[in-house]
Order: structure tokens, then C-alpha cells, then sequence
């Protein structure tokens, strides 16, 4: 009985060493394939995730990053569908991963891939020029409500996450815009700063030079509480002091674009383990949070069963949203 | 004079041993980068960016803009020794950079190149200089329509001032339109010409085609021609060198007008492509008369050359003022900037001024480091010449395509070199312009876009482009540039037959 035990216990640590030692690791460069052009916020989100990794030495294989924007990122996503099981290349996207099916017709689906992490949320406000007479959300959904279709509200890229907020805020308040879509964030920015349109629906790191100047003003945060405390960004006005849209009456308690991270479908589970790791490890370090800070995210890390949680609910929503357009593709 | 203060400041920061030692890094790189074709500064600049990381600031930035300075020179020695662009705004300097060389004057248009190239770029860092704190108010005035009637005006000015037939340029366009629809539209979200095929949605890249069309297409006119290379070679003499420097002087005005041209182009998006072609097609009206261009005509040269470089520099000014990257390569360093934690922008130059000053200032000694470095290197690059056509054909036919795989690392692309290979050289059989094809592929999408969105804020109003005095005249300006050259060749043509008529 005795020795069954013993055997038993030293099987049991053997077993947990062999665990340990067949962990996996990456025995190639790992491909950091980012659905985005080069200068993008993804492209950003990548890039300081590769320096992170770099300066901790968190990983002994080098990283190789790769642009692949095309098709509104569809190309890497593609990209990752070729590459089934491949577990030495990284997807960098948002929330276009598990959208881009529903509105295009697109020769991949979400399940081609599996989510590693998200690590950190991308906000959304309204905004308008600095001298435009609204003082809140709420008198800037009156104007919209006494001009229906006459208002123009920027956006980047269409039936993405902008027109999708912007379709919300009509079918949540009854006012009617007109939007129209630009190539990215930075290039919507300029237009509001230059008068071109009377509003967008801006991450705060897209609009943040334009603020600083004091050329625009933001007007309501979607999320179900204020930003995080911060310096005054321009005059005596910081990001804890944007009122949220709930507080101004529109009926959107959150609206948030996710960082994610993604492994071609058919990698194992000590695989996913691995990467989901070192997202984690990446998320715990000061460059991170200093990152976060500098681009007004929230960080957040999400894996496992609350990041499916999270898709779910948001690919659910956001469907909803599509089909009210009739966005959907057949 | 407040600027003159902030820019001794500036170089301050950059005159020291490490800063100067990373101009001449990226100034060497950049011209590898620019050399071969496919491998463009933009390419170049987002590859060295991970090597940025660690750098503090104000010393990457000086070594990304330096690479763009080595790549804008590099990218001419290629035009004028093979016939090949190494950069798409290199390809106006082919026209007569490429004739001259081949009359066996390589030296002197290489000369002619970069002096004038150096010239264009320090005209554009004094403006930058001087207007730095002025742009950014009035780039703010240009919305959708603004910017589709700057597209606009550059297709005109093809139509109007081209060397071809207007009508085979309004063809040569239309191709080039139709190309640059293929793939995603921004507008709609719908993919369009891509057959279902993967390979197509991200479009057709303009630098692929234009491998092809110059690189392959090239190649097979020379093959058909006798199997020499359509280059001779010249002795490198440094007389020569200063003979051409001293016969500068002489193109003054199309020095102004071409500096003028890329100022204009590069504070407004059009970019060193457009800058370039347009300055040729302007110098080719304007010019006195004397040799033809396109067979080696020198301002034939120095025009392209000075606005591709005045605009490169000029990009940098809505890219630092406005957060508004006017080319590809000032795209990618605005990427940068992000990653290091700075906000492009109005603020940038209240915040950050030793960053601000710190990069202008390095644009003065970098360009000068560039030209320096750019003339040590022409007897290497033209000794090239001397390579007999049975090595040196295999070899640009193995970088076209190395290049164009490097631009997407894509194996269809591959193909599509090929393809645009016979394309460019039925269309060279045919006298077709192969340079609005490229034009329009580069400033297709973009005005594509922003006509759309202009028709969607005017709620299809054509009207909108004669909404505000900007807008209007820069339509107006481009309509007479069509019209006139035609009502112009029309009566000329019925003089003629009045003369006729009376001979009779």
C-alpha cells in the first residue's frame, strides 16, 4: 500500500516535471500580422507590444511584424485561415475580426481563428468643433433632431465601428445624421478641427492633438462610467470631467472598441497558454500602462472564458445594430 | 524671427557627433532603399522603425527622415542609369534623365539631379522654416471638395500639358483610374473588380505596376532592340561634374518654378509624385525653346528633380503641423511618432520644440550630407553602366522582382509584374503615356473618395466645387488647363488652313 503511494507521488511529480518541461515555447520567429496599414492605431498596438517584448526579453524568439490592412484587415485575417494551426503567427486586430463577416462577404468567418486576449479598450466620444453652440450631448441631439439628415458626422471607414456607433445614436435617440467616411481617424479629426463636419465619434487618442489646441471639444464619453482621472488636457478640462452619454441622456451605456489579439484556428492549448501569458505579462509592465496612459485606452485584460463573454456580447449587439441598417451581407 | 530663434535651438540639438552619424546612416540606407526598385522609402521607413524603439525621439526621427532624404536621391540614380524608377516620384526624371545618360552624358544628368534635388529640398526646409507656424491654420481650410479639385488639377494638368495626344493621355488615365478601383472602397465598404479573388482585395499596388510597366517593360523593348543595354558608358570625370555644376545658374527660373510647384504640392496633399510630373509637364510649356524634351533635355531634369524634392520636405509640415501625412513615407513616420508617445499636431510645436526644431534643423545638414554622400556614389553607380546587358538585364529583371515581392511579400504579385511588363511595353509600341496610368493609380482612390464624400455633404450638388474662393479657382484652374492648350492647337489649326487656303 505503501509503495503504491510512493509510486504514485513520484509518478505525480514526474508527471508535473514532464508538465513543466512540455510547455510549449516558439521554436520560430513569431509573425506579428497587423490588420491594419503601417501608423494605425492597431499598427501602434502591435508595435509596442513588440517593444515590450523586446525590452523584457519575455520571449527567446525574435518578433517579425507584418502589414497586412488590406479589405479593412481583412487580408490578415485571411491570411490567418491559411495559415490553420500555424502557432507562430500573432493576429493584431479590434473588434473587425468577428464583424467584417456580417457586413461583407468575406471568404473567412470568426471561427477560423481563436482569440487569444484583449488588452485594453479604445473609447468613444462626440465631438465638435470648439465654438460650436452646444454646450452638452443633449442640445447637440436637439440640433440633429431640428435638421434631420443635414448634420454631417465624420467617421472612419463605413459600416465599421463609427458608422455603427453613429447608426446607435440615431436608432437609440431618433435624431438623423449624415455620415460620411473618411479613411481614418487622424484624417476626421483634421475635418471636425477644419469645420468640414459638425461632429465625429473620435477615440480620444484621434482627436487628442485637435483638443490640445483647442480647436474641438469633446462632448459625451460612451461608457458606463468617466475616464480615468488625468492632467488637464486643454484650459482646466481633463478626461475625468467629460460627462458620459448616459448622463446626457443618450441611452448608449457602452461603446467600446476592443485591442485584441488572435491565433489562426487549430493551435493547440499549450500553445494558446503560451501567448495568452505573455499578453498578460506584456499587460503587467510600466511601457504598457505608460502606453495606455498616452493613448487615453482603458486598459483592461481580458482571456479565456470573460474575453468570449466579451465577443459574444458585443458581436450580439452590434449585429442587431447591422441588421436594423440592413448592413448585413447575404 | 521668433522661428530663427526656435531653429538655432534646433541646431543645437542636432549638431553633435551621434546626430551627425545618423544622418550619414540613414542617408546611406535610404539610398540602398532607393536604388532598388520596389523597395521605396516607405517600405525602407517602416523597416527601421523597430530599430526606433530605444532611440529617444528627436535622434529616430532624424534617422527615418534622413533614410527618406537618401531615398529620394537613390531613387533618381536608378531613373537616369536605367530607365527604372526606384521611387514612383522618380519617374518624371526618366523622361529626359535616362536619353541624356544614353547619349553618354550620365555624369552630367546625375550632376544635374542632385544639384538641383539639393536645391528643392533646402528651398523646401526654409519655407517649412518660415511657415511652420502659419500652415496649420490654412490646411485647415481644405474639406472633401478642396482636396478633390488639388486631384483634379493634377489630372488636368496631365491632360493639358502632356507630351501624347490628349486623347491617348485621357486613355492612358482612365486605365489607371480603373486600377486603382480594384480592391475595397473606403466609401462603401463594398469590394469591387476583385473576381472573388483574395489576391485582389487589397487592390493593385502602384508600385507593382510600375516595376512592370518600367522595370519588365524596359527590359523587353531592349531585348527586342538587339539584346545591348540601352545605356553607354561614360567615363566619370569630376570636370564634369563641375562643368554641369557651373551650367546650374543658367535654369534659374525653372529652379524657382519647380520649387515653387513642390512647395505648393507638398503642403497641400498632392505629394512628391504628383509635384514632380506636374513640374515637367509646366516646364515642358513654359520652357525657351531649343532641344526637345524628352531626348536629354537638362530642364528636362532639374524640374523633376527640384519639386520631387521640395515637396518630399515640404510633406513634413501638415505631417508635424496637422497630423496630415501628404505622402506615403510621412504616413509611416507619423506612425512613429505615435509609438514614441508624441501627438502630431498644433501642440507638437508647443510642447515638443526641441523635437520640432530638433528635426528641421537636422533637414538643413542632412540634405547637404545627402547631396555629399549621393555624388561620392556616382561613380559606383555608374560604373554600372559599364556591366555588359547579358549581366546586368538578368540582374534588374531578379530586383524587379525581389522589389515586387518585398512591397506585400505576395507570389501574385509576381504575376502581376509580368503581366504589366507586356502591358507597358505594347503601350511604349503604341506611344501611349505610361505616366498618367501611374498618376492615376497613385491619386485614384483618393479622389475617388473625396469627390464621394464632397457629393455626399452637398447631397449630390456639383455645385460644391465652386462653393468657396479656394475651391473654385483651383477648379477653374484646372478646367483652363484642359481647355485652353486644345482652343489654342484648334485655331492654330484654322490659321493654318486660312493660310493654305490663301497660298492656293
Amino acid at each position: 500500500m505503501k509503495k503504491t503511494s510512493i509510486t504514485l507521488a513520484v509518478a505525480a511529480t514526474l508527471l508535473s516535471t514532464v508538465g513543466a518541461f512540455a510547455q510549449w515555447v516558439p521554436e520560430r520567429p513569431v509573425e506579428f500580422v497587423v490588420a491594419s496599414g503601417p501608423g494605425g492605431g492597431t499598427d501602434n498596438f502591435a508595435r509596442t507590444i513588440q517593444s515590450v517584448i523586446a525590452q523584457h526579453n519575455l520571449m527567446d524568439q525574435s518578433v517579425v511584424v507584418l502589414n497586412k490592412g488590406a479589405g479593412s484587415g481583412a487580408e490578415a485575417f485571411l491570411y490567418a485561415k491559411a495559415n490553420n494551426a500555424n502557432p507562430h503567427k500573432l493576429i493584431f486586430g479590434t473588434n473587425n475580426v468577428y464583424l467584417l463577416p456580417h457586413v461583407a462577404k468575406m471568404a473567412y468567418t470568426s471561427e477560423d481563428l481563436v482569440p487569444v486576449a484583449a488588452l485594453a479598450l479604445d473609447e468613444f466620444l462626440i465631438w465638435v468643433k470648439a465654438d460650436a453652440p452646444y454646450a452638452d450631448a443633449a442640445e447637440f441631439i436637439a440640433a440633429a433632431k431640428a435638421n434631420p439628415g443635414s448634420l454631417p458626422v465624420g467617421g472612419s471607414q463605413s459600416k465599421d465601428t463609427d458608422e455603427t456607433l453613429v447608426a446607435l445614436i440615431e436608432q437609440k435617440t431618433g435624431a438623423e445624421f449624415k455620415y460620411v467616411p473618411y479613411n481614418g481617424g487622424g484624417e476626421v479629426g483634421v475635418q471636425l478641427a477644419g469645420g468640414h463636419i459638425a461632429a465625429n465619434v473620435n477615440n480620444p487618442n484621434e482627436n487628442l492633438g485637435q483638443w490640445q489646441a483647442g480647436a474641438i471639444k469633446p462632448l459625451c464619453v460612451f461608457s458606463d462610467q468617466r475616464m480615468a482621472e488625468s492632467d488637464p488636457v486643454h484650459g482646466d478640462t481633463g478626461w475625468h470631467d467629460i460627462a458620459t452619454c448616459t448622463e446626457a441622456g443618450i441611452d448608449i451605456s457602452s461603446y467600446q472598441m476592443p485591442r485584441t489579439v488572435w491565433l489562426p484556428a487549430g493551435v493547440s492549448d499549450e500553445q494558446l497558454a503560451f501567448y495568452v501569458d505573455l499578453m498578460q505579462k506584456v499587460s503587467e509592465t510600466p511601457e504598457w500602462q505608460e502606453y495606455v496612459a498616452n493613448t487615453s485606452q482603458t486598459g483592461r485584460f481580458l482571456a479565456g472564458e470573460e474575453l468570449s463573454a466579451f465577443i459574444d456580447n458585443s458581436e450580439t449587439s452590434t449585429v442587431e445594430v447591422f441588421k436594423a441598417e440592413g448592413w448585413t451581407a447575404q | 524671427m521668433e522661428n530663427f530663434g526656435l531653429l538655432m535651438e534646433g541646431f543645437q540639438v542636432v549638431l553633435t557627433p551621434t546626430h551627425l552619424a545618423i544622418m550619414v546612416i540613414g542617408v546611406m540606407l535610404g539610398l540602398v532603399v532607393g536604388v532598388l526598385p520596389g523597395l521605396g522609402a516607405p517600405n525602407g521607413v517602416s523597416l527601421l522603425i523597430p530599430l526606433t524603439f530605444t532611440m529617444d525621439p528627436v535622434s529616430a526621427i532624424i534617422l527615418l527622415a534622413s533614410m527618406y532624404w537618401g531615398a529620394l536621391f537613390g531613387g533618381s540614380t536608378t531613373s537616369i542609369l536605367f530607365n527604372i524608377p526606384g521611387e514612383p516620384s522618380s519617374v518624371a526624371t526618366t523622361f529626359d534623365g535616362y536619353p541624356m545618360a544614353q547619349k553618354g552624358q550620365s555624369t552630367r544628368a546625375l550632376t544635374l539631379a542632385f544639384m538641383s534635388a539639393g536645391i528643392g529640398a533646402l528651398v523646401g526646409v526654409v519655407v517649412i522654416t518660415l511657415l511652420s507656424t502659419w500652415a496649420a491654420g490654412f490646411a485647415l481650410r481644405f474639406g472633401a471638395p478642396e482636396y478633390f479639385s488639388v486631384y483634379f488639377l493634377a489630372f488636368c494638368a496631365f491632360i493639358g500639358m502632356g507630351s501624347s495626344a490628349p486623347l491617348k493621355t485621357i486613355i492612358s488615365l482612365l486605365v489607371g483610374l480603373a486600377l486603382s478601383t480594384v480592391g475595397m472602397d473606403t466609401i462603401t465598404g463594398t469590394l469591387r473588380l476583385t473576381y472573388g479573388l483574395n489576391e485582389l482585395m487589397g487592390g493593385v499596388s502602384f508600385l507593382v505596376v510600375v516595376i512592370g510597366l518600367f522595370g519588365i517593360g524596359e527590359i523587353l523593348m531592349t531585348v527586342q532592340d538587339g539584346l545591348h543595354f540601352r545605356g553607354v558608358a561614360s567615363r566619370i570625370d569630376l570636370r564634369d561634374v563641375f562643368r554641369t555644376i557651373a551650367e546650374l545658374p543658367r535654369y534659374w527660373a525653372t529652379l524657382l518654378r519647380s520649387s515653387a510647384i513642390g512647395v505648393w504640392m507638398g503642403i497641400t496633399p498632392g505629394g512628391p509624385t504628383a509635384a514632380s510630373f506636374m513640374s515637367y509637364g509646366v516646364a515642358r510649356q513654359w520652357s525657351r525653346p531649343g532641344e526637345p524634351f524628352g531626348k536629354g533635355r537638362p530642364e528636362g531634369i532639374v524640374a523633376p528633380e527640384t519639386a520631387d524634392h521640395s515637396a518630399g520636405t515640404c510633406a513634413m509640415l501638415p505631417m508635424l503641423a496637422l497630423g496630415v501625412p501628404s505622402s506615403a513615407t510621412a504616413a509611416v513616420m507619423m506612425g512613429g511618432l505615435m509609438i514614441w508617445g508624441l501627438t502630431p499636431g498644433p501642440m507638437l510645436f508647443a510642447t515638443k520644440p526641441d523635437f520640432v526644431w530638433g528635426l528641421i534643423a537636422s533637414m538643413y545638414i542632412s540634405n547637404i550630407v545627402a547631396v555629399v554622400l549621393v555624388m561620392a556614389t556616382v561613380p559606383l553607380f555608374a560604373a554600372l553602366l559599364r556591366i555588359p546587358f547579358a549581366v546586368i538585364g538578368p540582374v534588374i529583371v531578379a530586383i524587379c522582382f525581389v522589389g515586387a515581392y518585398t512591397v506585400s511579400n505576395a507570389t501574385f504579385d509576381l504575376w502581376l509584374v509580368l503581366l504589366f511588363g507586356v502591358i507597358g511595353y505594347v503601350f511604349s509600341k503604341l506611344s501611349y503615356p505610361l505616366a498618367p496610368l501611374v498618376l492615376a493609380m497613385v491619386l485614384g482612390h483618393k479622389a475617388e473618395n473625396s469627390f464621394h464624400q464632397s457629393m455626399i455633404l452637398s447631397d449630390g450638388s456639383l455645385d460644391v466645387f465652386w462653393s468657396n474662393p479656394l475651391v473654385g479657382s483651383i477648379m477653374t484652374l484646372a478646367l483652363l488647363l484642359v481647355i485652353v492648350p486644345q482652343v489654342v492647337k484648334l485655331i492654330a489649326r484654322l490659321r493654318n488652313r486660312g493660310t493654305l487656303r490663301s497660298a492656293h
